[in-house]
């Protein structure tokens, strides 16, 4: 394209300053993590100076960080495990089969998309509360799995319609029924579509804090972001130790984004652009 | 008919009478938390209300005390207004920025996939943590934004960006467009990279070259990523509600100047709205409902609009 190289560099420069911005408060953070407070405090900006750790031991006693991490891999786990086993199976009866309602079913779930679920906090407040579910992480994974159900829906049902019916329709003629066909012929070809799946509600289900803000009283229920709440309403002059809660907070989700970037970024937009 | 093949239809039959139990599990948490607490906010806010206890049907009365009663209209009124601010500020800065990056890597550049990596990154953390990040960042005294300012020799532009009334807002707005742009930048790219070469192809050839490729060509042909980002931002500006908690409290300080619908409902439902600790469910499922329309009626006005794009083309 007839573009003069100083506009191209200027357009270089540009994209590279972006990701200095992108990245250099998550580099500050974790920096900071290692530093003393009035290191922090004298200086914010420079790198620190040596690496001491001294901030995670003490934040391992402040908070039962171990506890929080351990709640949020389990909410984020099961509920993950719900949605995918529960949307396959509706996909499959929505994509393969044509009963008269389908078209209706189908359209019933979409509605979910539209749906802000933090609108109906309330009465699910009160609902939880009837089933004894408050202060019990089964509230969250409830939560998760009910309103990350339309999208994968959503997503799962389109796969499955691009499949060819060549391959059930052996397995049927081998006398498969429904639930071998389901389990040994399509969930295994809907591979890719359950990747996708499984990486949007984990990082709702991983980042989400508004629900167990509400749901959850009991410090060694909390998960890591209201933990983090937690951390800063009692030690809120504590810098080193701040840092080090978001670092330690970031981390996991960093580390699988570094293993799997190409996967997140793929999956995190296949929802919106369908 | 024998005995063996009786038995085989009977068996066909009850495993196909099986089939209707798949859809089953999804349907019923899917309704049970996800519509029936909805709707339940919908008949609340009909309802007069004592703390949690549900008091005697009042028609639209929490309507009318939302719109018409101080402080709440001016509290909605002041929160809607910033609503909108949220959206246009996204607009400009998150999508405007993203779209840029976007064809600056469509147009090819060194390191592209390190690049999206980069930008994306932030989206990956929990919103608390990015707003407590951003407090310690953007703290007057010690935060590393004024730091720099200084070192840079532009000390009066330091500020208290967040304890500010006219820059809470702004900064806020950035602080979330930092999270947002990535994505952004991936939405558009894919926009981008479904444009067919050849129509580019030609249209050089027809001598369109720069800004007017970009205008003519390239930015009609992106439409659909276009209109799917800015619904997206659209519902997520009107439903903004953890940075603004996390940053500035569930009173959108300083003197509400960051307050939003979200936050104002948050209020109204758990204590809060009007300075005392008293619970409002009653108003807060009537601004409940008011948000679900704005929201709804705007995503489901865009998925016409673009069905119907689909069916033209």
């Amino acid at each position: 394209m007839k573009t003069s190289i100083a506009a191209r560099s200027l357009q270089v420069l540009f994209a590279y300053l972006f990701a200095l911005i992108a990245l250099y408060p998550i580099l500050l953070m974790i920096g900071s993590s290692f530093k003393t407070n009035q290191q922090i405090f004298a200086n914010p900006l420079s790198l620190p100076t040596s690496f001491s750790f001294k901030n995670y031991a003490e934040l391992w006693e402040a908070v039962p960080f171990a506890d929080f991490l351990w709640n949020s891999v389990i909410v984020s786990v099961a509920s993950v495990l719900l949605i995918l086993l529960f949307s396959a199976m509706a996909a499959f009866y929505i994509a393969r089969f044509s009963f008269k309602w389908n078209g209706y079913l189908y359209f019933f779930f979409l509605l979910g998309l539209m749906i802000p679920v933090k609108l109906g906090i309330v009465p699910l407040f009160l609902l939880m509360k009837k089933l004894g579910l408050l202060n019990s992480l089964w509230s969250l994974i409830l939560i998760y799995t009910g309103s990350g159900i339309p999208i994968s829906v959503f997503i799962l049902t389109g796969f499955l319609r691009t499949l060819p019916v060549q391959l059930e329709e052996a397995a049927r003629m081998d006398g498969c029924n429904n639930f071998q066909v389901f389990w040994k012929i399509l969930l295994p070809l809907v591979r890719p579509a359950l990747g996708t799946v499984m990486i949007i509600n984990f990082i709702q289900a991983w980042n989400d804090f508004f629900f167990p803000l509400i749901f959850i009283q009991k410090e060694e229920l909390k998960t890591i972001p209201v933990g983090m709440l937690s951390l800063f309403g009692e030690y809120e002059a504590n810098w080193s130790l701040l840092f080090a809660g978001l670092t330690l907070s970031a981390l996991p989700m960093i580390v699988v984004f570094l293993l799997a970037s190409k996967q997140f970024m793929e999956g995190l937009t296949a929802g919106a652009v369908k | 008919m024998d005995k063996t093949r009786t038995r085989t239809l009977q068996q066909k039959s009850s495993a196909k009478w099986l089939i209707h139990l798949f859809p089953l599990p999804a349907l019923l948490v899917y309704v049970i938390f996800v519509l029936y607490p909805l709707f339940s906010a919908f008949t609340y806010s009909l309802y007069d209300w004592k703390g949690i206890a549900k008091g005697s049907f009042v028609g639209l009365q929490n309507f009318i005390m939302l719109f018409q009663q101080e402080p709440y209209n001016e509290m909605f009124a002041r929160a809607f207004g910033h609503n909108v601010i949220y959206f246009v500020g996204e607009m400009i800065v998150q999508n405007g920025i993203a779209f840029a990056l976007a064809y600056i890597i469509y147009r090819k550049i060194r390191g592209a996939e390190f690049l999206k990596a980069a930008y994306f990154l932030p989206r990956l953390l929990s919103v608390i943590i990015v707003g407590f990040l951003w407090k310690l960042i953007l703290n007057p005294n010690f935060g590393a934004l004024n730091t720099l300012l200084a070192k840079v020799g532009l000390q009066e532009w330091a500020r208290p960006w967040l304890g500010d009334p006219d820059t809470a807002l702004y900064a806020i707005i950035l602080v979330n467009s930092w999270f947002g742009i990535g994505f952004a930048v991936l939405i558009f790219l894919a926009g981008l990279q479904a444009i067919p070469e050849e129509l580019i192809e030609a249209a050089r050839l027809e001598g369109a070259g720069g800004l007017r490729l970009l205008t003519r060509i390239i930015l009609p042909l992106c439409m659909p990523s276009l209109t799917i980002m800015s619904v997206l931002t659209f519902i997520q500006a009107f439903e903004a509600f953890e940075l603004v908690y996390a940053m500035q409290g569930s009173m959108g300080e300083p003197y509400y100047s960051t307050d939003t619908l979200a936050v104002f409902f948050y209020r109204l439902t758990f204590g809060g709205a009007g300075g005392g600790d008293t619970v409002a469910i009653g108003l807060g499922s009537a601004l409940a409902v008011v948000l679900f329309a704005i929201v709804a009626s705007v995503s489901a006005l865009s998925l016409y609009v673009m069905r119907k794009r689909e069916v033209q083309h």
